[in-house]
């Protein structure tokens, strides 16, 4: 399922080309829009359909094996930390869900640099950031001891 | 040469660099800022970090969670897990170590806002099966983007990483990379006392089901493109089990995920008969494995091994029986989202083709086989092991360090660490992050230095295929056919029909032999040669070009291992009609290769396999 990209509705912002992880969603020299150069390596990740603020970019399924009349589309809401779904089946059959996305306001991850520097020889130990304490267990566990043979 | 004067090289230095911004490399950008607060910390990906890797459109499970804080597994358990499911050959230490630490990883996102479910009645993660737990992870990557993008001092997106650089003074000490920006063509160095690899593993390499428009709808993402291995072999890292390429029983044309289906929803699959088909090939299984077949839960190969005898025996097309589980609001979410969040190219097909899977079972099929580290197989680097269970032919210096000097790796990258998925993959690229940072501060003022020469004689080679096309295109009228370049897809569908046809894939019912490896080798050699003559048009282009010259060194190391293990480990993922048997005799051992660019050599070696679990 390529994408496609609505003339009408698209405004050239380059929003998809900034996010498209197989860099096929290019701008149109001529049209000044955007659309898709390469449908043969889209993953169908919907990323660019997500971050579209202008809901200009559809798909529609392969042609090698998707018959024609479906449809997928989908709503992100990031400030709500939700993502809604609308399946329309080929024979009109209608499906919508709604999932969370995200417990916590965007930008609220702490840096690693935020918590309180570790002690120099623990560079030395098998212990990793946040450990023991984010393990939710005592101690980190080592090899236990092997059967004699 | 007109083509080169605008173009700027830029020069980069850091501390550490982090090749790939998926799970691995933001993983080693968190833990490595953690321990060098100071440090130089620059991440380069070839796409854009927030949707980036394997994980950019999404996950609805995390496939790695051991729940210690509820007993509910031993890191020792994970290790048996994985060693049966990959017939008895996995680095037990580096499965053990991801295993250990995983856990405080998974609470970590839990933390930073991924929406893991629960379990009404108990409280704890809803268990999807006994390593895999449920998530609503739509927005997995960009949660954890957001964390590596506050750890890393800078992120370079849209850059295509081409080649590792080598020490000019000590030949076998990584120095940097290099690589080119799609945006503006200019050319980037990279120069680095320690670099982390944390590329993806292949697809494209072996044909796909799919050729026309939905070529691209492969089971691993289409930009995962084996640069975690066709950066690391040119410069010589030791890498093992590269044979052992995965082929993955799915929801057909749409890849969609079944775990959660028979595990959670408790699906299942049958022949077109209605009939159950698992049963009816043990004794055939337990006479090609002896007792690998009695392995539970059966090794993930063999339950595909069983479909491919069904599929040829007539019995074909095989079905989830979906549409007896879904007697719930809930479950049929939970079956919906399981491909919203992650394969929303499923949840198309079955709009498309008028499926309900409330009312009618859905086919399954074998895919085209993919090469990787991190899934139901471990392919990648030989990497030194950890400290205090590492034995000691598996240790030489840094954790998650290959055999090159100052050149770390995780997920897809490191060899023998089989079942890590996501949060494993994360939590490896934390052990190398940290290794790293020890690395750089035991190496004092001993930095390494990079080669000017080296340098302009890469910028030559990487803006080739530019001139190959301005050059050759002039020679023609129109269109795609020159007599003196080809295209990146071009060579792309060359590579895929010789590894398809010779090494395994899905035309020959992944059945290979020494005369087929042989004749395969002697394609992709000539193909190694024709890369010289890759025409790109315009940028993109050239990333394709060097994504296809990943993909190729990575084939012909897939090759040269497929050839060297005189058995058939892993019936269901390819088969080798000479040796059409498994034999621990003298088989129970890692392949492992290295590539000498002095010579174009390849030396192939037996790694012994420790079992340090019982």
């Amino acid at each position: 399922m390529p994408t496609f990209v609505y003339m009408t509705r698209c405004d050239g912002c380059g929003q998809c080309v900034d996010i498209c992880p197989s860099d096929i969603m290019h701008i149109d020299k001529t049209y000044r829009r955007a659309y898709n150069i390469e449908p043969n390596f889209c993953w169908e990740c919907y990323s660019c359909v997500k971050a579209c603020p202008q809901h200009a970019i559809d798909v529609r399924g392969y042609a090698d094996f998707a018959p024609l009349g479906h449809s997928v589309r989908v709503l992100r809401e990031e400030e709500k930390g939700s993502i809604s779904w609308k399946i329309k089946y080929r024979d009109g059959r209608v499906k919508e869900f709604t999932f969370p996305i995200r417990t916590t306001p965007w930008g609220s991850i702490q840096s690693p640099s935020d918590y309180a520097v570790p002690d120099a020889n623990a560079l030395g130990s098998v212990m990793l950031a946040h450990e023991p304490e984010a393990l939710k267990v005592k101690t980190l566990p080592t090899l236990p001891p092997k059967k004699k043979v | 040469m007109g083509i080169f004067s605008s173009r700027k090289t830029k020069f980069v230095d850091s501390d550490i660099l982090i090749i790939g911004g998926g799970f691995g490399g933001c993983g080693a950008a968190y833990e490595a800022r953690y321990w060098a607060r100071n440090a130089k910390i620059v991440l380069v990906e070839k796409a854009n970090i927030e949707r980036s890797g394997a994980v950019a459109h999404g996950l609805s499970a995390i496939n790695c969670y051991m729940g210690m804080q509820w007993d509910e597994n031993r890191p020792e358990d994970h290790v048996r897990y994985a060693r049966g499911d990959l017939m008895g050959l996995v680095r037990e230490d580096l499965v053990f170590d991801i295993a250990r630490h995983v856990d405080a990883t998974v609470h970590k996102f839990e933390e930073w806002g991924l929406p893991i479910m629960k379990d009404q009645k108990t409280g704890r993660y809803m268990r999807e099966g006994r390593w895999q737990i449920m998530i609503h992870g739509e927005s997995y990557k960009p949660i954890i983007a957001e964390a590596a993008r506050k750890a890393a001092s800078e992120v370079y997106n849209r850059i295509m990483v081409t080649h590792l650089l080598m020490d000019k003074a000590r030949p076998n000490r990584v120095a940097g990379a290099v690589g080119f920006s799609v945006r503006d063509g200019n050319m980037y160095v990279f120069r680095a006392k320690a670099v982390i690899v944390g590329a993806g593993g292949a697809s494209h390499m072996f044909r796909p089901r799919a050729i026309g428009e939905g070529m691209g709808r492969t089971w691993y993402a289409p930009w995962s493109s084996a640069s975690a291995y066709g950066l690391l072999i040119p410069v010589g890292a030791k890498m093992t089990q590269m044979e052992n390429r995965i082929v993955l029983a799915r929801f057909k044309d749409g890849y969609g995920p079944v775990g959660a289906w028979f595990l959670l929803l408790k699906s299942h699959a049958t022949n077109a008969y209605g009939e159950k088909y698992e049963p009816r090939w043990f004794d055939e299984i337990k006479a090609m494995v002896g007792k690998y077949a009695e392995i539970t839960p059966m090794p993930t190969c063999l339950r595909n091994h069983s479909m491919l005898q069904e599929i040829k025996a007539g019995k074909g097309p095989i079905f989830m029986q979906t549409q007896h589980v879904l007697d719930t609001k809930e479950k049929e979410e939970i079956g919906w989202e399981d491909f919203l969040d992650m394969t929303v190219g499923q949840a198309v097909v079955w709009a498309s083709q008028n499926i309900d899977p409330k009312e009618k079972p859905s086919e399954l099929i074998t895919s085209e086989p993919y090469v990787m580290g991190s899934h139901a197989t471990c392919s990648g680097a030989w990497a030194s092991g950890p400290e205090d269970c590492a034995p000691k032919d598996y240790q030489w210096g840094y954790n998650r360090m290959t055999t090159v000097e100052g050149l770390f790796g995780a997920g897809d990258t490191i060899g023998g660490s089989a079942h890590k998925f996501s949060s494993g993959s994360f939590t490896e690229g934390k052990i190398a992050g940290k290794s790293a940072v020890k690395y750089i501060t035991d190496m004092g003022g001993n930095e390494p230095q990079v080669d000017e020469k080296e340098i302009n004689r890469l910028k030559e080679t990487i803006f080739k295929p530019l001139e190959n096309y301005d050059v050759g295109r002039n020679e023609i009228v129109a269109g795609t056919v020159s007599p003196s370049y080809i295209s990146p897809l071009q060579g792309l569908q060359r590579l895929e029909k010789i590894m398809d046809e010779y090494v395994g894939g899905i035309s020959t019912f992944y059945m290979t032999n020494e005369p087929m490896l042989n004749r395969g080798l002697e394609l992709l050699s000539m193909l190694k040669e024709d890369l010289d003559h890759l025409g790109a048009e315009d940028l993109h282009q050239l990333q394709r070009a060097w994504e296809l010259h990943h993909r190729v060194w990575t084939a012909e190391s897939v090759t040269r291992h497929t050839l060297f293990r005189q058995e058939t480990r892993w019936p269901g993922y390819y088969y080798r009609g000479d040796h059409p048997k498994l034999d621990d005799t003298d088989w129970h051992v890692f392949t492992g290769s290295q590539y000498d660019a002095k010579t174009g050599e390849w030396h192939m070696t037996k790694l012994p396999v420790h079992h340090i679990i019982d």
